[in-house]
């Protein structure tokens, strides 16, 4: 924790920034919290297939990424998933 | 040519007939010719708060369908003559005008006055979408709260797609107090999320309530609510205005780290 997030933490202002920062992202995307939950539940179904992943650890979002498109900023799928067992099922 | 400006901003309650009413009135202080047209209709207000409310004999749904001339409809305000409203109707629903009869009736209104404000419903339905036909510019009003931001952020976005080139921003009740404890979101912190160009920060104003309980618009008022919207009326009219600063009894700290604009 810097120095400024050390006087910034006083106030509850910067808490709003960052929430609102985050509830655009999936809003200007166009992608609600309710598809957000169909995709993880696809990709985990996909995944499961081949790969035994930790379902806790899993963690799939929307956010911005650079870009050269639309005034550089564009969402982008992130996807964090843990693997248990790559070998969980052979055949 | 006159200029159609819709006031508008996703979420009740941020102020946007209270908007409408003082910078319409502040532009006809600076010797406009304007029009003040509330479209909310079946919850009409604009007419309450301009003090107007007695007068009304025609309203937007009878110039729609005809039923008399949109002269009969104007009412003209107490204080300034080359100030009008067209109220709204009262007993009927939004799905009684079309945008394209609203776009009719802003081209019309063009070739008498220089400013036609539109105050837009809440919601992003039928209302908002009459609203927005004519206009040509638009004032995005928010408060300081997650919940108003993130609808204006929406607004911002349909307004896009509906290829309207001038969004500016307007934050209003803004409470300094809060903001310098940093317990409340600066008009900078919500310029930088919205990323739109801002047209005017309005304080926090109790000034704000007395003159709407009196159905008399602050603007032009000594009051830091009415110098704020004047601004915003001189903005519109191409005027270069400094943002208020509103720290005037700041701490010697406030000034140390910079002043905020208002």
């Amino acid at each position: 924790m810097g120095l400024a997030d050390f006087f910034r933490k006083k106030g509850t202002s910067s808490i709003a920034k960052d929430r609102l920062k985050l509830v655009l992202v999936s809003d200007r995307a166009g992608c609600s919290p309710e598809v957000m939950e169909q995709i993880k539940n696809d990709i985990i179904a996909v995944i499961s297939k081949y790969i035994e992943i930790d379902l806790d650890g899993l963690d799939i979002k929307i956010t911005q990424t650079e870009s050269e498109l639309r005034n550089g900023s564009v969402p982008a799928l992130y996807a964090n998933i843990p693997i248990k067992d790559m070998k969980a099922s052979k055949k | 040519m006159g200029e159609v400006i819709v006031v508008t901003s996703g979420k009740g309650g941020v102020g946007k007939t209270t908007t409408t009413a003082n910078v319409g009135t502040g532009l006809a202080m600076l010797e406009k010719k304007v029009v003040l047209i509330d479209t909310d209709i079946g919850l009409r207000n604009l007419d309450v708060v301009m003090g107007l409310e007695n007068r009304i004999v025609y309203n937007l749904v009878d110039v729609i369908e005809g039923n008399c001339r949109i002269r009969n409809a104007l009412i003209k305000d107490k204080r300034y003559p080359n100030l009008y409203l067209l109220p709204s109707a009262q007993t009927r629903d939004k799905n009684s005008v079309t945008p394209e009869q609203m776009k009719k009736l802003a081209e019309e209104l063009k070739e008498e006055f220089d400013y036609i404000l539109m105050d837009c419903p809440a919601g992003i339905e039928q209302g908002f979408r009459n609203a927005i036909a004519g206009a040509d510019k638009a004032l995005v009003v928010t408060t300081p709260e997650v919940s108003a931001v993130r609808d204006a952020d929406r607004i911002i976005g349909l307004l896009e797609a509906n290829e309207m080139n001038e969004t500016y921003l307007v934050v209003n009740r803004l409470r300094m107090d809060m903001v310098k404890r940093g317990d409340m979101m600066s008009s900078d912190d919500v310029m930088e999320i919205l990323a739109v160009d801002l047209i005017g920060v309005v304080p926090d104003d109790e000034n704000i309530v007395i003159s709407t309980n009196q159905g008399e618009p602050l603007v032009g008022s000594d009051s830091l609510a009415g110098r704020a919207y004047m601004n915003i009326s001189r903005r519109l009219t191409g005027e270069e205005v400094p943002f208020l600063d509103l720290n005037e009894r700041s701490s010697f700290f406030g000034k140390l780290f910079g002043k905020r604009k208002y």
